[in-house]
């Protein structure tokens, strides 16, 4: 083997050993990198019941009840959902229909949040397609 | 061909090939920059939801992908410096780290900028941002480790085997928004996120204008690196002082 070829296999080596090391961390912090919970894993169990954890999904349409500072809607992943009560000002994003995360805890099957964030999707639109997309919706 | 890469590679030739093509950059950077803020600013729409707040993705988006990119191209260029011992693939992966790091720097801050109105915070910890932030991170190492000896053989060979290490890190930060749940949405490009041809022709423009950017200072700090490095040698002497080499 030349002194290049030498080398070469060594790069080689240190690139696929730190692969492989990264790999396995990630596969053992796999849990810990979940930002959020959906709230078929609360339902589910698999969420950190007891402690503050973050919930992220849907607002349902139409579940939004405000009193004054108050807010409280139900949170849906589809498949399962959850009412989150919430004291505090919301982001500009909320609305229903829209995703957001909110931090807190799970106090008799109503999540009391001490944080509500929104999360925006990939999608971005000037109104018209916006409104043709809607209506395209509505039609079907 | 393996002769003429070795021409081309020796720092001399390096210099002059930098020389001739930092114009070839510059120019259609101002060129296109000034059009692809027009499209930006101007002829593409606002967005349904957040209105103009969105027209900051036309600067982070070129800024997160050129971040990784010049990594990519750094820890790239430091290999072919170790296996090759080609010196001036060491003065790229140098003069790229602190261009990547400051592409790093706006990614994150414009999107810290455009986070807290839209999200309702500046910063959450979720997989994205902060392998973002790592990415971050191992730009100043690397900066720092090169600066560490005097030796400029013995650092690039040092600061390489780091960006090598570091490039586990781009997959993550690539796919993060893919393998785990993130406050950070998911792929734009490439899912047809944009909706209105403008949008993206703006967006396209815009990250041509961000690779001009590096190419144009890449040759640019090159220059002067293959300089302060080959200061003692015969040629640079004859430009300095004025002498036709």
């Amino acid at each position: 083997m030349t002194k290049r070829q030498n080398r070469m296999a060594l790069v080689a080596m240190l690139v696929l050993g730190i692969s492989l090391a990264g790999y396995f961390a990630l596969k053992a912090f796999n849990d810990n990198l979940l930002y959020f919970f959906t709230p078929t894993d609360v339902v589910e169990g698999r969420a950190p019941i007891g402690k503050s954890f973050r919930m992220g999904g849907l607002v349902e349409s139409d579940s939004v009840v405000r009193d004054g500072m108050k807010v409280s809607f139900t949170l849906t992943d589809t498949a399962n959902s959850m009412q989150v009560d919430y004291v505090g000002i919301l982001p500009d994003l909320f609305r229903e229909g829209q995703g957001i995360v909110a931090t807190g805890s799970l106090s008799q099957d109503v999540f009391v949040a001490s944080e509500v964030l929104a999360k925006h999707d990939e999608n971005y639109m000037p109104p018209e397609v916006a409104d043709a997309l809607e209506k395209a919706k509505q039609s079907k | 061909m393996w002769k003429w890469i070795q021409r081309q590679a020796s720092p001399k030739v390096f210099y002059q090939t930098c020389t001739k093509l930092t114009p070839w950059f510059l120019l259609p950077f101002i060129v296109l920059g000034a059009i692809g803020l027009y499209w930006a600013l101007v002829v593409s729409p606002a967005d349904y939801q957040q209105g103009d707040g969105y027209r900051i993705i036309y600067i982070h988006v070129p800024s997160a992908i050129m971040s990784m990119t010049v990594y990519g191209v750094m820890a790239i260029a430091g290999g072919i410096g170790l296996i090759w011992q080609i010196k001036m693939a060491e003065v790229v992966a140098k003069v790229s780290a602190p261009i990547g790091a400051a592409f790093t720097i706006i990614a994150l801050a414009t999107g810290a900028i455009w986070g807290k109105p839209m999200w309702g915070t500046w910063w959450v910890w979720d997989a994205r941002l902060t392998s973002e932030l790592i990415l971050l991170f191992l730009y100043l190492a690397y900066m720092s480790l090169n600066n560490a000896f005097d030796n400029p053989r013995t650092a690039a060979k040092a600061s390489s085997i780091l960006a090598i290490v570091g490039l586990v890190n781009l997959p993550i930060i690539h796919y993060s928004v893919k393998w785990w749940n993130t406050l950070h949405q998911g792929y734009t490009v490439g899912t047809g996120g944009l909706k209105d041809p403008d949008m993206g022709i703006a967006l396209g423009i815009m990250f041509l204008v961000f690779v001009l950017l590096y190419a144009a200072l890449v040759t640019i700090k090159a220059k002067t690196e293959v300089l302060t490095r080959e200061q003692n040698s015969r040629w640079v002497k004859d430009l300095v002082t004025g002498e036709r080499s």
